[in-house]
């Protein structure tokens, strides 16, 4: 395999495996301000249990978060040099306002928010807590203002430097509020949401099936189902409003998702279906006229098909297809069981309903797979571009990395977040297992 | 030297890698030392008074590292994929390191927590020296094309130099830490580090001295500004006697004004550091000519001028938090539920 595969491969692997846990991280920061904020209101001490316990989990989380983040920060020198030197005057510019503004921010109030509730009082805790949200709110800001001007870039120029060109920032605000920006966020906002409160929803349910920290649970799933019905319904529209822009600013994209091949035609909207990339067909169960419609609010609208473009600028078709296809089926799926929980929970039936609990305690896998499937569509779709019709991912490599150096590192990684993520789920589920209950760790032996 | 954005950017991730320095010094220091305690309970402090701060110590890096995309994405471009395994090998150390912080102590196994000790301690004494090498090839120079990469090896970066600038750096992250672990605990376990600063006080200067000699002898172009504006020679002046005052202020159990003696220590090694590349940031060798700087390498003056209203907006909130934390935590480590 040659190293433009290999760096792929490896930032394709090394992102996805990060953000398994940012998501959790936002989504469970926002929840904690509300746990901790109805503590100080009512003084009721079941909430402070609850943020206590939930702050534990938020702690895994987030050291997970961080120790795979080092790579991703570095991971544009080390594989991708003609990329940084490209696009550093903009897109390096949004990296080091995410240190600067959200990064210092997170750490720092973390320290007070898992150490801090011996050593300051009640409402300083929970403005830490207030600002290690924001803090992960703000970082998830500056790297999709990052990855939407990959996508579609504004506010600069380009410019001769060294032996080539690169792209210098002309308007620091059209860069940040690029074309897919304010969708793209907000995508990712309710994506990171809905992470943490199915999360909080799926232990929940589990202490409730278990009969075990039953007022706990069912306060928490009151919560949580809340965040959970608002983000799953917001997701809707959030992602229908970047799907659009995406048909605007990324035609190739949107065909992509859909199989769209012919240049101008009518298109439809697949359920299901499967992409026969060779012979430019797709076939499945389609709504016809339906893409039309929802781009152009006319049936019979034609929309930009791939063989509009030339051979060597489409994306891979079926993945992007696949992926997208899974993404919008998961997040129809999240709508149903956090509209059905709250259905059940408003009529007094949730907490007896056994069925509807056991979905509750799977649901947590639904927004990770979505996150994931979601980035794979939007990053797989922009290809073969890696800042979209400006640089060939094929042109944006280091020129001196080697294949086996980076076989190397992959190899390493592949290992190494093996080991991290078998035993973050060990210990998860060591402080699920233990519970909502305070107690020390206990002493070692060791002499 | 004239005040133009580019030396602005010079100083500030020179700002940025100097906070890395002083702070995440420490912590890797302690993490040098960990294997040298022996209970339990000694480790567990050991890990705990890092505990609050450690991770946020990291963001200096980060920050600098993402500072150095922005202002010079050429040199961020070169250094990292020119140095790619030995960069690979440092992100490794940094995981474990944070992986073994957060596990260490959740289970009460001997076998797990000496496994995470020793992970702690070897990705800590690993991650100083790779810095510390870094920092030397940078200073010392690699061949560079006339596009400004490396195209060397790892092995072609494990010269004598930089892995005498590496030890050094350990020396120096290990007396750090001591003294922080002195300032910051009690009883035994106080008494017992407190007898090794003078060893490591002493380790850290037979380094320099090595270090010193070598620069002189064999880095010529790292010494010339020092040559050139004599009144610069009040940095490494400075440097010795803020040395010689850490003894002192041990030998008297001032372990905060030791502390501080140490930091400023470390900012004025870093200070010297920059005299000495100024404006290079990355010296070409044996082509002087290929040698990224801080004008060829640089992003446009746009850029600049919006990151330093970032960093002047930012980086007082940062500098006014850091020292809360520092603040909150302050005083003798105690192990309760919540420690790690």
């Amino acid at each position: 395999m040659d190293v433009a595969i290999l760096s792929r491969i490896q930032f394709a692997s090394t992102i996805a495996f990060h953000y398994i846990f940012p998501p959790m991280s936002v989504g469970l920061g926002l929840l904690l301000v509300i746990m901790e904020g109805t503590y100080l209101k009512t003084g009721n001490e079941l909430y402070h249990r609850m943020t206590r316990f939930w702050v534990k989990v938020f702690g895994l989380v987030f050291a997970l978060g961080v120790a795979t983040g080092i790579v991703m920060e570095f991971q544009f020198g080390t594989n991708w040099a003609a990329y940084s030197r490209y696009v550093g005057d903009i897109f390096g510019a949004a990296l080091a306002a995410e240190g600067i503004f959200a990064f210092f921010l997170e750490s720092g109030f973390l320290a007070i928010l898992l150490f801090g509730w011996d050593k300051v009082g009640p409402k300083t805790h929970f403005l830490s807590t207030v600002m290690v949200a924001l803090g992960a709110h703000f970082s998830a800001i500056w790297i999709v203002v990052a990855n939407s001007w990959q996508q579609t870039p504004a506010g600069y120029q380009l410019m001769a430097h060294g032996n080539g060109f690169r792209a210098e920032l002309t308007s620091f605000w059209e860069a940040v509020l690029n074309p897919s920006f304010l969708d793209r966020i907000s995508h990712v906002y309710m994506g990171c949401w809905q992470a943490g409160a199915f999360l909080v929803l799926s232990v929940s349910a589990f202490y409730l099936l278990r009969n075990k920290h039953q007022d706990f649970a069912k306060a928490s799933i009151k919560i949580a189902l809340s965040l959970a019905i608002v983000a799953s319904v917001l997701q809707l529209i959030t992602g229908h409003s970047s799907a659009e822009g995406v048909a605007e600013n990324q035609p190739a994209k949107m065909a992509a998702y859909e199989g769209h091949f012919e240049p101008s035609a009518p298109a439809g909207l697949y359920v299901v279906g499967w992409v026969d990339e060779g012979a430019g067909r797709t076939y499945g169960i389609q709504v016809p006229g339906m893409l039309s419609w929802f781009i152009h609010g006319d049936m019979n609208a034609p929309v930009t098909g791939l063989n509009a473009f030339a051979p060597e600028d489409r994306p891979p078709v079926n993945i992007v297809f696949q992926s997208y296809h899974a993404m919008v089926g998961i997040g129809m799926l999240l709508i149903l069981i956090s509209v059905l929980s709250g259905i059940y929970l408003w009529r007094n039936r949730l907490f007896r309903t056994r069925w509807l609990l056991w979905v509750l305690v799977f649901s947590v896998l639904g927004p990770q797979f979505a996150n994931q499937l979601g980035w794979l569509s939007a990053e797989v779709g922009r290809q073969p571009w890696i800042v979209y019709q400006l640089l060939r991912t094929s042109d944006a490599l280091s020129a001196s990395v080697t294949a086996n150096e980076v076989l190397t590192s992959l190899i390493l990684f592949g290992l190494i977040y093996l080991l991290l993520f078998v035993l973050f789920v060990y210990l998860l589920n060591e402080k699920i297992q233990h519970g909502p209950v305070d107690g020390s760790v206990q002493e070692g032996k060791l002499a | 030297m004239s005040l133009d954005l580019n030396t602005v950017w010079f100083l500030l991730i020179g700002v940025l890698l100097s906070g890395y320095a002083i702070l995440d010094g420490f912590d890797l220091g302690v993490g040098a030392l960990h294997l040298f305690t022996k209970t339990d309970r000694d480790r567990r402090i050991m890990i705990n008074s890092i505990g609050p701060v450690w991770d946020g110590n990291e963001v200096w890096l980060v920050t600098g590292g993402g500072a150095l995309f922005a202002a010079f994405p050429d040199v961020y471009a070169t250094s990292f994929s020119g140095f790619y395994l030995a960069f690979m090998l440092l992100l490794f150390a940094l995981i474990f390191r944070a992986t073994a912080i957060e596990f260490r102590s959740k289970r009460p196994s001997d076998r797990w927590r000496r496994t995470w000790d020793v992970s702690f301690s070897v990705s800590s004494i690993v991650s100083s020296l790779l810095i510390g090498v870094a920092l030397g090839n940078v200073a010392q120079g690699i061949p560079l094309t006339a596009d400004g990469e490396y195209m060397g090896s790892l092995l072609g970066l494990l010269r004598p130099y930089p892995l005498v600038v590496g030890l050094t750096t350990v020396a120096l992250f290990a007396m750090h830490g001591a003294i922080y672990v002195v300032m910051k605990t009690e009883g035994d376990l106080q008494a017992g580090v407190r007898r090794w600063i003078p060893r490591l006080i002493a380790l850290f200067v037979v380094c320099y001295m090595i270090t010193t000699g070598l620069t002189l002898l064999f880095i010529p172009h790292m010494t010339t500004a020092l040559f050139d504006y004599p009144v610069l020679f009040v940095v490494p002046l400075l440097n010795v006697l803020v040395v010689a005052n850490i003894p002192r202020e041990v030998h008297h159990g001032r372990e905060f004004r030791a502390f501080l003696s140490s930091c400023v220590a470390m900012l004025l090694l870093m200070a010297l550091f920059g005299i000495g590349m100024y404006p290079d940031m990355i010296y070409s060798s044996p082509i002087a000519e290929h040698s990224l700087t801080i004008y060829n390498a640089a992003s446009s003056p746009k850029t600049h001028r919006i990151m330093l209203i970032i960093a002047l907006i930012g980086m007082p909130i940062v500098v006014a938090y850091t020292f809360s934390v520092y603040w909150i935590f302050r005083g003798k480590v105690k192990i309760d539920e919540h420690s790690y």
